[in-house]
Order: C-alpha cells, then sequence, then structure tokens
C-alpha cells in the first residue's frame, strides 16, 4: 500500500455515484468504485477475446496481429464468431470500459471536490471512437466499415480509407483537425518551456516568477495569454483536434463520396467569378 | 462545485497595465504603451502588448515579410494580376522549387530561383527568430527551454527544404510554397516511397502529436479542475505544494495508479511536443537517402505482410 505522505487525509468515504459505499475503497494506488469494477469486467473481457481472436489467427507477430469487422455483405448484423463477431464484442467492450473509466474519473472528481473537466474532455474522446467504430458504421449501413484492431492493420485501414477520396488532405475537415494538432503541440511545447525555463532558471540563479513569464511572452510576441488562459487554450485545441477528426472521417462516405479535391469545385463555381479566365482554375 | 468550472473569466479587473519585469532587458527597446481586450480577458489575459523590439525581432520579421511577399508576388502574377482571379485560385497557387534538372545549381528567376530566394529569407527569418527565443529568455535570466524546443521544429524544417535536398542532390525535393501543393507534395512523398505509415519515426512522430493532444487535453482540463484552489498558480505550486497539486496528483494516481508532479508534468509536455519534430525530421531524412520503399523495409524487418 504505496500512500503518498499527503494522501491518507483524502482517502475518504463519499462521492459515489452508484452503488453507495459498497465498492468505495481503494486496491493499492486504485481507486475502485462501481464503474472500477465495470471498468475491469469489459477491459478483461475484450482483452482476453483479443487475444482468443489472435490465437485463432495467422500469426502471432504483435505488429501485425489483427482483429477484424464482419465484411460489409453482414451489413448491420451479428456476425459469427469468427467472422466478425469477435470484432463486435470487443467493441462492445471498448465502449463499455471506456465509459466505465469515464464515470470512474467523476466519482473521483467528486470525492476530491475538484472540477470535472478531465472526464469531460475524455468523453470527446470517447466520441471520436464512437463515431469511428459506431456512428460512420450505421450511417453507411456496415459494420465491415469500421477499423480493424490492429497495429499496422488500422493503418493499412487509414491509408485504404483516405484514398478512397482521393488525396485526403484536401477535407477541409481533416484540415481543420491538423491544424488543431499541431497548434496544439506548440502550444504545449511553449507552456511546458516557459514553465521550465522560469523554474530551472541555470546554476545559482533565483527561480522566477508567472510575472517573468509574461514578461517573456509580451516581450517575445506582444501577448501573454496568462497562467489560467494557457490550460483553456490547451484543452481547447487538444478537444477540438479531436473533435474535427471525428468530423472530417464521419462527412467521408456519408455526405460526401467523391474525390475531396472534388469539394473544392463550389468556391471556383462561385458565380460572380467563374466565368474569368486566367490563373489555375481559369 | 457545478457552477465553478472555471471555463471564461467571469468578472475582468481593469488596472495600470503590467509593462513587465526589468532585469538584464533594455527597456529602449520595449514599446511604452498597452491596451486591453475584453474578448482577450474572457479566455486569458486581458492586456495587449507592450512588446520588445530589438535587432533580430526586427530582421526576422522584415525578412519573414519578404518571404511572404515573394510569394504572394508569384501568386499576383500566376494571377494574371486580377484580384478575383487571386482569391478564387489563393489555395491552388504555388511557389514551387526548381525542376529536377537543375540539381543543387540556381536556375533563372522564373524557372526556381524565385522559390531559392523566398527559402533564403525564410531562413533568415526562422534563424533569427530563434536568436530572439534565446536572447529574450537570458535578458530575463530564464531558462533556454523556449528556444531548444524550437529548435526541434527548426530541425523538421531544415530537413524538408535544406538537409535533405542537398543530400538528395537537388533542389527540387524540396515542398513548394502553397496551400494545395504542399498537400499534394506530402500525398506524392508517401506514394513515391511505399506508404510512410510504415516508417518506424513516421509512426513515432505521429504517436507524439496525437500524444501532445492527449496530454494537452489532461494536463489543461487537471489545471482548470484545480483553478478553484489555486492551481494555475503552477511555479508557485512546484515549490510550495498546496492542496491544488494534491488533488490533481491524487485525481490520476488513482484513475491509473500513476501521476506526475507539478513540475515533472512540464518536462513530459516538453518532451512529447518537441519529439513530434525530432523523430518526424529523423523520418523525412531517411526517406528516399537510406530507404526507398518503407513498405519493402517493413517486410525485411518483420513488421509488413509478405504476401
Amino acid at each position: 500500500m504505496a500512500l503518498l505522505s499527503f494522501e491518507r487525509k483524502y482517502r475518504v468515504p463519499g462521492g459515489t455515484l452508484v452503488g453507495g459505499n459498497l465498492f468505495d475503497f481503494w486496491v493499492g494506488p486504485f481507486y475502485v468504485g462501481f464503474f472500477g469494477v465495470t471498468t475491469f469486467f469489459f477491459a478483461a473481457l475484450g482483452t482476453i477475446l483479443i487475444f482468443y481472436g489472435a490465437s485463432q489467427g495467422p500469426t502471432w507477430n504483435p505488429w501485425l496481429i489483427s482483429i477484424d469487422p464482419p465484411s460489409i455483405e453482414v451489413g448491420l448484423g451479428a456476425a459469427p464468431l469468427m467472422e466478425g463477431g469477435l470484432w463486435q464484442i470487443i467493441t462492445f467492450c471498448a465502449i463499455g470500459a471506456f465509459v466505465s473509466w469515464a464515470l470512474r474519473e467523476v466519482e473521483i472528481c467528486r470525492k476530491l471536490g475538484i472540477g470535472y473537466h478531465v472526464p469531460a474532455a475524455f468523453g470527446v474522446a470517447i466520441f471520436a471512437y464512437v463515431t469511428l467504430v459506431v456512428f460512420r458504421p450505421i450511417l453507411m449501413g456496415a459494420w465491415g466499415y469500421a477499423f480493424p484492431y490492429g497495429i499496422f492493420s488500422h493503418l493499412d485501414w487509414v491509408s485504404n480509407t483516405g484514398y478512397q477520396y482521393g488525396n485526403f488532405h484536401y477535407n477541409p475537415a481533416h484540415m481543420i483537425a491538423v491544424t488543431f494538432f499541431f497548434t496544439n503541440a506548440l502550444a504545449l511545447a511553449l507552456h511546458g518551456s516557459l514553465i521550465l525555463s522560469a523554474a530551472n532558471p541555470g546554476k545559482g540563479k533565483v527561480m522566477k516568477t508567472p510575472d517573468h513569464e509574461d514578461t517573456f511572452f509580451r516581450d517575445l510576441i506582444g501577448y501573454s495569454v496568462g497562467t489560467l488562459g494557457i490550460h483553456r487554450l490547451g484543452l481547447l485545441l487538444a478537444l477540438n483536434a479531436g473533435f474535427w477528426s471525428a468530423v472530417c472521417i464521419v462527412i467521408s462516405g456519408t455526405i460526401w463520396f467523391d474525390q475531396w479535391s472534388e469539394w473544392w469545385n463550389w468556391w471556383l463555381e462561385l458565380p460572380w467569378w467563374v466565368n474569368i479566365p486566367g490563373g489555375v482554375n481559369g | 462545485m457545478a457552477e465553478y468550472q472555471n471555463i471564461f473569466t467571469q468578472v475582468q479587473v481593469r488596472a495600470m497595465p503590467e509593462m513587465g519585469m526589468v532585469e538584464e532587458v533594455d527597456l529602449g527597446n520595449r514599446t511604452k504603451g498597452a491596451s486591453f481586450s475584453t474578448l482577450a480577458g474572457w479566455f486569458g489575459n486581458a492586456q495587449l502588448g507592450p512588446i520588445y523590439l530589438g535587432t533580430f525581432g526586427v530582421i526576422s520579421v522584415a525578412t519573414g515579410l519578404i518571404w511572404f511577399f515573394i510569394v504572394g508576388a508569384h501568386y499576383w502574377g500566376q494571377a494574371g494580376y486580377n484580384p478575383a482571379v487571386f482569391l478564387r485560385d489563393l489555395f491552388w497557387f504555388s511557389l514551387e522549387p526548381p525542376a529536377p534538372e537543375w540539381g543543387l545549381r540556381i536556375p533563372p528567376m522564373n524557372e526556381g530561383g524565385m522559390f531559392l530566394l523566398a527559402g533564403f529569407f525564410l531562413l533568415i527569418s526562422v534563424i533569427t527568430w530563434w536568436i530572439r527565443t534565446y536572447l529574450r529568455a537570458e535578458a530575463l535570466g530564464m531558462g533556454k527551454h523556449v528556444a531548444y524546443a524550437f529548435g526541434g521544429a527548426i530541425w523538421l524544417f531544415l530537413v524538408l527544404g535544406l538537409i535533405r535536398p542537398v543530400l538528395m542532390g537537388s533542389w527540387s525535393e524540396a515542398v513548394p510554397y502553397g496551400i494545395f501543393s504542399h498537400l499534394d507534395w506530402t500525398n506524392l512523398f508517401s506514394l513515391t516511397y511505399g506508404n510512410l505509415f510504415y516508417n518506424p519515426f513516421h509512426a513515432l512522430s505521429i504517436v507524439f502529436l496525437y500524444g501532445s493532444a492527449l496530454l494537452f487535453a489532461m494536463h489543461g482540463a487537471t489545471i482548470l479542475s484545480v483553478t478553484r484552489l489555486g492551481g494555475d498558480r503552477e511555479l508557485e505550486q512546484i515549490v510550495d505544494r498546496g492542496t491544488a497539486s494534491e488533488r490533481a496528483a491524487l485525481f490520476w494516481r488513482w484513475t491509473m495508479g500513476f501521476n506526475a508532479t507539478m513540475e515533472g508534468i512540464h518536462r513530459w509536455a516538453w518532451w512529447f511536443a518537441v519529439l513530434v519534430g525530432v523523430t518526424g525530421g529523423i523520418g523525412i531524412l531517411l526517406t528516399g537517402t537510406v530507404v526507398d520503399n518503407w513498405f519493402v523495409w517493413a517486410q525485411d524487418h518483420g513488421y509488413a505482410p509478405l504476401d
């Protein structure tokens, strides 16, 4: 039982959503709770089924093991276990585990008396996952449109799905998502750097203050978003990266079926310049 | 608690603007005024300015603008000097690098010389901005972490536009300056070298990119959730741990059995974000120089199917 020096006074009963005090305890550092039990159940069952699927498959090479969804012909029905049924049960387990994990985080937030930002943020990630493996397949009419569970098999799925729509980089929602991902990495680098550079000014120097942080950024670019604002900005960038990723794939094959480069024709065909010669498209 | 999720700032306090710490800063180069934006204040600090001008900053902005206007002037020419066409075809225009037959020689302006000239100014702009990040930290007596992190991004930039083209023996390998044209370059690069997803450094770069989003979501959300307790005052919490740090740490310990410290999370952040560019640069540098086909390479190394 490894308790942090200050941990004991925080380990109080209460804050549970379900089950009263029945599961209100810790195992080692882990809080359990009702949703800890359901998380464990779904995660363990899903993992066992993945290993079972691997044992029935052609390879134990961890890079190449793949649990594939049913073929397109199965539509939205239930597939035999070895023909996508495993994938269906594992997907059910994954969603169960993710949602349980989020609700367990809510219980921990309540116990600690802190805000719900982390489970809310995790909810966006769950939304993106469910969009890929449930919403889009339902909208397109077959589980076979979801991605397979394997390291390189899911990369192949991304590659093949992308090229079905030409150069996927032309997808405007994909553009927005990538921009958020890159900007997020930039902001994270700057935030991490700024804190570390104030806390570690070098041997023999006194640690710096938030006023130094503000001054550095105002000197550099004329604006400092501040110690509170940077965390709002980071959360906003990260959640938008996930959200727009979900958008960019759910619109491919449901409301847009062509090459994504063709989507931009609406811009070229605006009436006030469609007939002007010259340029690239004239 | 439900009413204190701290998504935006509800009460903005206005006072005299903060003109900044002095330390070793040459105040003659810092502007004298500052203004306020209520809009910015809902989200973060309301104060705009002051800003430090100074030799390297001015050179950086000037050369950056020269790059921007060279590219823009080229587009303007491609548009036939028609503003409607300029706007209509803006994403389709491109300032292209020299053709392969020029190798590493310098072609005439309209055959890629313009691209090299623009790239030269962009290089000056980026390098002088790096110097600026170093000197501004130095003047305030701070660590150089921002400059070193920026160095990771510059590495990727140099690999794409300078180091790899030189190793390949042709400026034509460089990335064109255009919205759709650089997307076409990216697409073609992957196709030419046998699916970049099988490049392990590309995989690492994406892991760190997605990991950065995960980390900033986790970190941003954690700090916001304990702002009621002063958790956003991170430097103070690093040296004098309060209940905000304790609850933030215990949240993750109870959730996943492990927690960072208030300082350590920023080291995780720094490394994840910096490694996006560093590993990405390695992956690009190896492509076409050391490895011709990543899928075949993956087959040789046991992680792509052989059939």
